[in-house]
């Protein structure tokens, strides 16, 4: 199949071509901070993990949402998510590149990585992510491929791969149910010793992943006419109102415990993202982010809208920039802040830092547009492609 | 690991997934043998612990001159900014027990400063984060770190409730003379986690640790299983307290107030 990513139109090439220089310029940067060491970045003492590790955790949430296609496909047997399936595997597996990246490029001694598997650490949350996350990029590449393999064959695919799809369901809810025990087990940050942690990075991801995966797949339609299919789309964003509502519901809940309480632990870091001490820029982000959810909420709510071709995309993005926000940033900065100390050290990610993580990004773009590139092909091939 | 070390390991684990999580935090925070090499005069103690007699310190500057003593001691660099590396330093009574909540606290706890270290927790969260066993409990009861298998994925500065974790963002040597103030001691490099160790070191060779020495009895440090040691002597005659103990860590540094 890897014919497939040799023929192209010129803008296919142009498009390779502008990822390869940013990843290559952002490489660059990169050698630096190996060089400077991760003085280079915004992290301090006291905010010690920042956008690399915030990162790294949204997009184990985009690479879990490919979920919410295959369960239905495969649970309740809804046939017409079958065509754009390998589009949610294949960008399960773009995005665990991307977080295995975020990690390495937080490292401060990353040629030691390999020690987590050397000296594995039963007790450590992060021994269990680094095998949910690689045991998911093997099960999603290998059922990718072998589906797209089969259907370029015009076979059905061999029996094997189901016991794998059906183990990979519950392994994308294990990832990023994992990913929230890095921060919901962790005594003395008050932000993140929530039980609640998991269920809301669970509803987060299912309704910003599948929202990012429907805007890229629009995208593709129009650059190439594929047609991910109308019944399929509808289907799909109503999951993701369902998801952006537990979303919306599971912060609330937040809020509530935090601020009725009135436990300040509970609310300080709450109030400071929203409120921020001395305006601190993360307030008018995190404002910004409650408006957008909201919105988008408006416009996905009533069917007129959400079925109206302008209208939807304009509200996916604003779901994606939201919950981007909440988790993206808002996270890792309202877990940091107020410090053990009770003081407020500011972090703001340096130019430095969005460069390589920006780098990280163009490589799983890359990924994404190769593996999409090849499934595109044998879609059209096999006649599967729009209508 | 050698092979009695992975034999124990592995039991632990097979005993941590039919048993349950909470005896196997501590069981594996236990299992790491002492890696510092002690000569016979080594000083000894089932669970290490330190009680500062805060009421016997007066100027902010008396702490400061410990914490240049530890400088010295284990070449830890002086860099200024939020990127600085501290292995013992002070603080007001509010931020050093930010849970003691006063509205009203008498003139001494207003006006006094605190010292803020490692706490060589008997439930160490650090320990239980680390991902490759570079940060570890030795059998004394002591959090030390392994420099040379630490990642520096940081993990464990997340995890410590009592910020005394410090990460080295720039490379530290940079920061300190050649030859560094004690060569015994050895300098860390770029990327890496260190903070207190109790001066492990000094015990292995049967000296206090160098705050202690310096403190002129104001600092107490013994064996805190030991109902005659010093400092459980100084804890049975007077009101002490422990940063954060609901957080369940269980401090080895006690402050009489």
């Amino acid at each position: 199949m890897l014919e497939k990513l040799l023929s192209g139109p010129k803008t296919y090439y142009l498009w390779l071509l502008f990822l390869l220089c940013l990843i290559a310029g952002s490489g660059l940067v990169y050698l630096q901070q190996l060089r400077e060491g991760l003085s280079l970045t915004g992290m301090s003492r006291d905010v010690s993990w920042g956008l690399y590790i915030s990162q790294f955790t949204y997009f184990v949430g985009v690479a879990a949402s490919a979920v919410m296609l295959v369960l239905p496909t495969y649970f309740h047997h809804y046939k017409k998510f079958r065509r754009m399936i390998i589009f949610g595997e294949f960008m399960a597996v773009a995005a665990v590149v991307m977080c295995a990246l975020f990690i390495v490029v937080d490292l401060g001694q990353p040629q030691r990585m390999l020690n987590v598997m050397l000296h594995p650490a039963p007790s450590s949350v992060m021994f269990y992510d680094m095998l949910v996350l690689t045991g998911y990029l093997a099960l999603n590449v290998v059922i990718g491929w072998t589906t797209l393999e089969a259907e370029r064959l015009e076979t059905e695919p061999p029996r094997w791969i189901k016991p794998l799809v059906y183990l990979s369901i519950l392994w994308a809810f294990s990832i990023h149910t994992v990913t929230a025990f890095l921060y919901a087990g962790i005594p003395g940050r008050h932000y993140w010793l929530t039980a609640i942690m998991a269920a809301r990075f669970l509803s987060s991801a299912f309704c910003s992943g599948p929202a990012l995966l429907l805007l890229l797949l629009f995208l593709v339609r129009r650059l190439t006419g594929f047609d991910p299919g109308r019944e399929a789309v509808k289907t799909l964003t109503t999951i993701i109102v369902y998801a952006m509502c537990v979303n919306v519901f599971f912060y609330l809940l937040e809020l509530f415990t935090a601020f009725y309480s009135g436990i300040p632990g509970h609310s300080e870091p709450i109030a400071l993202l929203f409120a921020g001490h001395g305006g601190h820029w993360v307030s008018r982000w995190m404002w910004a982010a409650a408006a957008m959810a909201l919105l988008s909420l408006a416009l996905l709510l009533p069917p007129s809208l959400r079925e109206h071709r302008a209208i939807l995309p304009a509200a996916l993005a604003l779901l994606v920039a939201a919950t981007w926000i909440d988790k993206g940033l808002g996270l890792l900065i309202g877990g940091f802040t107020p410090n053990m100390f009770e003081e407020i050290t500011l972090y703001t990610p340096t130019g430095s830092e969005i460069t390589i993580a920006l780098g990280v990004c163009a490589v799983g773009a890359l990924v994404l547009s190769l593996l999409w590139k090849m499934a595109l092909g044998v879609k059209k091939e096999s006649r599967d492609f729009a209508g | 690991m050698n092979r009695r070390g992975f034999i124990k390991a592995a039991g632990l684990s097979a005993f941590a997934l039919i048993g349950g999580a909470a005896p196997f935090d501590e069981a594996l925070a236990g299992i790491a043998p002492g890696r510092y090499g002690r000569n016979e005069k080594a000083l000894r103690a089932k669970r290490w612990g330190m009680v500062v007699k805060t009421r016997e310190f007066r100027r902010p500057e008396d702490y400061a001159f410990l914490a240049d003593v530890c400088r010295k001691e284990h070449n830890v660099p002086r860099i200024d900014g939020p990127q600085n590396v501290k292995w013992l330093w002070h603080d007001t009574f509010a931020r050093v027990f930010p849970d003691a909540v006063n509205d009203y606290p008498d003139e001494r706890t207003r006006s006094s400063v605190f010292p803020l270290l490692c706490n060589h927790c008997d439930n160490p969260p650090c320990v239980r984060v680390c991902p490759t066993g570079a940060t570890y409990k030795t059998e004394d009861g002591i959090v030390a770190i392994d420099y040379h298998r630490c990642i520096g994925c940081r993990f464990c500065m997340a995890g410590c409730p009592y910020g005394a974790r410090s990460f080295n963002f720039k490379d530290p040597r940079l920061f300190l003379p050649d030859p560094p103030p004690n060569p015994a001691f050895p300098t860390r490099m770029i990327g890496v986690v260190e903070k207190c160790n109790f001066c492990a070191e000094r015990l292995a060779v049967g000296r206090m640790p160098a705050c202690v020495e310096a403190s002129d009895g104001r600092i107490l440090f013994g064996d805190l299983e030991d109902p005659e040691s010093g400092p459980r002597r100084a804890l049975a005659a007077n009101y002490s307290i422990r940063r954060k103990p609901s957080l369940g860590t269980r401090p080895g540094v006690y402050y009489i107030i």
